[in-house]
């Protein structure tokens, strides 16, 4: 924790078109080996501080204002979608994108070409591949369009891994799926996590799970982080927990409610 | 009903539908890539065509001369890419099409200004000779004559078509072309650059103009109205589906079929000859109506 993050994200303001302000100074620091979750409602700026980092946001006409991205010492500014996927950022996109007319095995094949790589050791990812996500390997031959929500979001996943990533934004990956299945994703993510030395940011409106496998969480409020902390306070937090979880304590008066109500954004 | 003369036309048409197949193909390519009809490819086929002749014209070798023009289509591609592609990325499609008929007239001016605006002959060294297809039951009346010229364009155009769908089928490059006409969004996120797929597909689009510029140049001549020829990919397009390669070949055959029989046997029942100007929009327009997408036209991949 005490070593350089390898993802450093620091007061940044992101404008669409111009003029539309999405964000308007979100820091966030993700360290090395570290899974790093970004909570926040819809529309509060999750997606936008992904792309943000992945350079995707320059295909929706978004920009990065003021502030800057650095990844491993060396800020991104300069660099495109391409660049970032070749330097190890491989965003996993919110609603999961897989191509639909292509196979499972030909969408996890497209995360591979950014490497170049002989056929061999795409083989090899292949394998390893279908090894962390079982429940694609039966399903190879089928078009990824036709999968289940849970499938197309392993088969994002790991595409977005066979391009052999340090640092995966992940964004909502629970989206549409049945609990369980988010238990079983998260899991998959905590073993690419230990196992294969992957960063994680992971942008969630699912607090409860996202802080149970992150070490540090960041509370993103109107484009604005407003809490950040150590995933388990967060969790145990009681702002959080009314917030995020659905209840906390017992009952909650309006004047509570204003507490919880943050405007200014919190020193982080 | 002269069944020899039945299957000698509809051969013909196939044949002719072959080319028609080629020239769709190239619409289909930029289509599935940037999601853009690209209203200048005419104009491309005719700047391909008019080039391999200005250069045969002043005594450059056949061969050379292909190998140069080859080699303009594939940078022109690359420019057009370049310049105008991807200042353009991420605008509205509108404006991508409006941008492909600017092209359009700029490519008619530059070729008209480099080379000239005259009717110029083509001369692939391919025969014009009718040769008999069948002509073992004469005593049947099955000898069935078709032009060893329309064979050898169909051959050509065919191995083309055979040779592109190969490429995009199982090389890398080809695979992400499909990625990208999926989804655009998601190739860029597993770092597939989307202007290397757009110059590689411009380029061989360039190639595909080259190739059916030549084979049209010879068959009628390289004018200003082989640029409207190249129309005729239209219907052949809203036949086969705009995002399918199969069915740009299926709409090309049904379209030269169609039109070669809509000549012979119902030209005298409405208006007599000169059909094929309008035959081919009106098949299409027939087929629109009962299948809005085309015949191969990509399904919309919906779960319950």
């Amino acid at each position: 924790m005490s070593s350089e993050p390898i993802l450093s994200i620091k007061n940044i303001e992101v404008l669409y078109s111009r003029v539309i302000s999405a964000l308007h100074g979100v820091s966030i620091d993700v360290h090395k080996g570290e899974i790093v979750s970004l909570l926040g409602a819809n529309g509060s700026g999750k997606t936008t501080t992904c792309k943000a980092v992945s350079r995707l946001l320059e295909a929706e006409r978004g920009e990065v204002s003021k502030g800057s991205i650095e990844y491993k010492g060396k800020d991104i500014s300069n660099l495109t979608a391409f660049d970032m996927v070749k330097a190890g950022v491989v965003q996993v996109l919110e609603g999961r994108h897989i191509f639909g007319h292509l196979t499972v095995e030909e969408n996890l094949l497209t995360g591979s070409f950014i490497r170049n790589a002989d056929t061999a050791s795409v083989k090899k990812d292949l394998e390893y591949v279908y090894d962390r996500f079982e429940r694609i390997r039966t399903r190879r031959k089928n078009l990824g369009g036709l999968c289940s929500g849970g499938e197309q979001q392993m088969v994002a996943m790991g595409r977005a891994m066979m391009a052999r990533p340090n640092l995966i934004l992940l964004d909502e990956p629970s989206m549409g799926l049945a609990p369980q299945l988010v238990e079983e994703i998260f899991e998959i993510v905590k073993t690419l996590n230990e196992e294969d030395g992957v960063s994680f940011l992971v942008s969630e409106q699912n607090a409860n799970v996202a802080l149970k496998y992150a070490s540090v969480g960041y509370i993103i409020e109107n484009g604005r982080v407003v809490l950040k902390g150590d995933a388990k306070e967060l969790s145990d937090s009681e702002s959080v927990k009314e917030m995020y979880m659905g209840g906390g304590g017992d009952e909650v008066s309006f004047r509570d409610v204003k507490f919880y109500h943050r405007r200014k954004p919190c020193m982080v | 009903m002269d069944y020899a003369f039945f299957i000698e036309v509809l051969v013909g048409g196939l044949l002719s539908g072959i080319m028609y197949s080629l020239v769709a193909i190239g619409f289909v390519l930029i289509y599935k890539s940037s999601g853009v009809f690209n209203f200048a490819q005419g104009t491309m086929l005719l700047l391909a065509a008019l080039t391999f002749v200005s250069l045969t014209e002043r005594m450059v070798n056949f061969w050379v001369a292909f190998a140069i023009t080859l080699m303009i289509m594939v940078v022109l591609g690359i420019i057009i890419e370049r310049t105008v592609m991807r200042p353009l990325a991420n605008q509205s499609l509108l404006s991508l099409f409006m941008a492909t008929v600017g092209l359009n007239y700029f490519l008619e001016g530059l070729a008209q200004g480099v080379w000239d605006s005259a009717v110029h002959g083509v001369n692939l060294g391919i025969s014009n000779d009718p040769i008999f297809l069948i002509d073992k039951f004469p005593e049947m009346g099955l000898d069935i004559i078709v032009s060893y010229f329309d064979m050898a364009a169909a051959g050509i155009a065919g191995l083309m078509i055979l040779g592109l769908s190969l490429f995009f089928t199982f090389t890398r490059t080809g695979l992400s072309l499909r990625a990208v006409s999926d989804d655009h969004l998601a190739a860029m996120a597993v770092g597939i650059p989307l202007s290397r797929i757009w110059a590689i597909v411009w380029a061989v689009t360039g190639v595909i103009c080259l190739i059916a510029g030549l084979l049209w140049g010879d068959r009628v001549s390289v004018s200003f109205t082989l640029t409207s020829a190249v129309l005729k990919g239209l219907p052949v397009i809203l036949i086969g589906g705009l995002t399918s390669i199969p069915g740009a070949i299926v709409g090309g055959l049904i379209i030269g079929a169609s039109e070669k029989l809509g000549e012979i046997y119902v030209a005298e029942w409405i208006g007599g000859q000169g059909i094929e100007h309008w035959w081919a929009y009106t098949t299409a327009l027939l087929f629109l109506m009962v299948r809005p997408t085309g015949i191969f036209g990509e399904k919309e991949i919906e779960r319950v």
